[in-house]
């Protein structure tokens, strides 16, 4: 009687990632993603990846990429992906400049951060360090200490913009993985 | 029709209910500043990239206000952080030499300060050592925004701040910390301790606090 529409019944997207149930929990290396571009996105048509890097994952050096990156481990050095979107996750150290188009940070970050577009500290992220970005969110209980740069003209990155070529050294029990070999793609 | 209206008790659907979007509901208390639009306006004349320093804690909605209203470089010196770190401790004694060295900022070169409250809470050596330190970090013509208790709070009072709400009023909000003993600074105590600057503005609100304004000149 009250039978169901299945024709109205939502598909999943395609290229998204696999079912909840088939999903490995907490990732140790990269696991690049991709999703649909939202409608609003500029690069509409085309699919955005995110690399994660898991929590046992510990980066020393340069991490550049073209990539949106979430990372949950810990980075020393510098990271840069001037063209995309950095998610620094609540269990995240990083101890590092850091240059992204917007980053948002739910961890602890050590060093300054320059963004072009958007720096948001959620609730219980850190920033020990100074921030440069046109816009600037901080929630209540997240933690900083420094200056935050909002000069009209946008944030003026000290470093220089390298070649977009792999620079990143992880360190994993000693090895690169593929999650920082994924991130400097 | 009617049943609607019974059934919405009045309001329209969707329409907010007053009492829970009024900043009492939160311990929040909107109070009128009639110093912020005057050290906005001084601000915003002395350079296109001003300079300011915020004593007070870390409050988003202020970061986000100063700007996009100055598009200026902000220094967060959290005080009262320094203030529960040395309370806890028991070292409220050595806070005043502590201000010696506690700012990294050359002589001069600073645009705008923004004390709040914060001096209620000093006691007066270290109030006199903060005072030394703001006149020596500002610069000709820069301006110094500062919220003077009238009524003395010998017994630990919790911490306040300051939540910009728009150009002419501020969310009094209880701030985190173990709050400290409030201290009355007379007008003269005021003047004295920060020598070398004027006080541009005055103002007493019907909460007593007096708002001061104080100025370097060119």
């Amino acid at each position: 009687m009250w039978k169901r529409d299945d024709a109205a019944k939502p598909s999943a997207p395609a290229g998204q990632g696999p079912a909840p149930a088939q999903h490995s929990p907490a990732p140790l290396t990269a696991e690049p993603t991709s999703r649909p571009a939202p409608a609003s996105d500029p690069q509409r048509g085309q699919e955005r990846t995110v690399v994660n890097i898991g929590k046992s994952v510990v980066i020393k050096g340069e991490l550049n990429g073209s990539e949106d990156l979430t990372i949950e481990g810990q980075v020393e050095g510098k990271i840069e992906l001037r063209q995309n979107v950095l998610t620094i996750g609540a269990n995240a150290r990083i101890k590092a400049q850091v240059f992204a188009k917007a980053v948002i940070i739910l961890g602890e970050v050590t060093g300054n951060v320059s963004a072009s577009e958007k720096v948001d500290i959620r609730d219980n992220g850190s920033v020990d360090g100074d921030i440069a970005a046109p816009r600037v969110a901080i929630a209540e209980g997240a933690h900083f200490r420094g200056s935050i740069d909002m000069q009209k003209g946008g944030a003026s990155p000290k470093a220089e913009t390298k070649a977009p070529a792999a620079t990143a050294s992880a360190q994993s029990s000693g090895q690169q993985t593929p999650a920082a070999a994924g991130a400097n793609r | 029709m009617l049943s609607d209206i019974l059934r919405w008790g009045g309001k329209r659907p969707g329409q907010a209910d007053p009492a829970e979007s009024a900043p009492a509901a939160r311990g929040d208390t909107l109070v009128p500043s009639k110093a912020l639009p005057k050290f906005l306006a001084a601000i915003a004349h002395q350079s296109e990239a001003p300079v300011l320093i915020d004593l007070g804690p870390v409050i988003g909605a202020n970061v986000s206000f100063f700007g996009e209203q100055l598009g200026c470089k902000l220094f967060i010196e959290d005080l009262f952080a320094d203030y529960d770190r040395h309370s806890r401790a028991g070292t409220l004694d050595e806070l005043a030499a502590a201000m010696e060295k506690r700012f990294r900022h050359t002589d001069g070169s600073v645009d705008g300060i923004l004390c709040w409250d914060v001096f209620d809470y000093l006691p007066k050596a270290t109030a006199q050592a903060l005072a030394k330190q703001i006149v020596r970090m500002l610069r000709p013509g820069g301006s110094v925004m500062g919220f003077f208790c009238s009524t003395a709070a010998p017994v630990k009072a919790p911490f306040t701040k300051y939540e910009i709400a728009d150009e002419k009023s501020l969310r009094h909000r209880p701030h985190a910390g173990a709050g400290g003993a409030k201290h009355v600074l007379l007008n003269r105590d005021i003047i004295k301790m920060f020598e070398g600057l004027v006080v541009s503005d005055s103002f007493l609100l019907k909460s007593n606090t007096r708002e001061i304004l104080l100025k370097r000149r060119s």
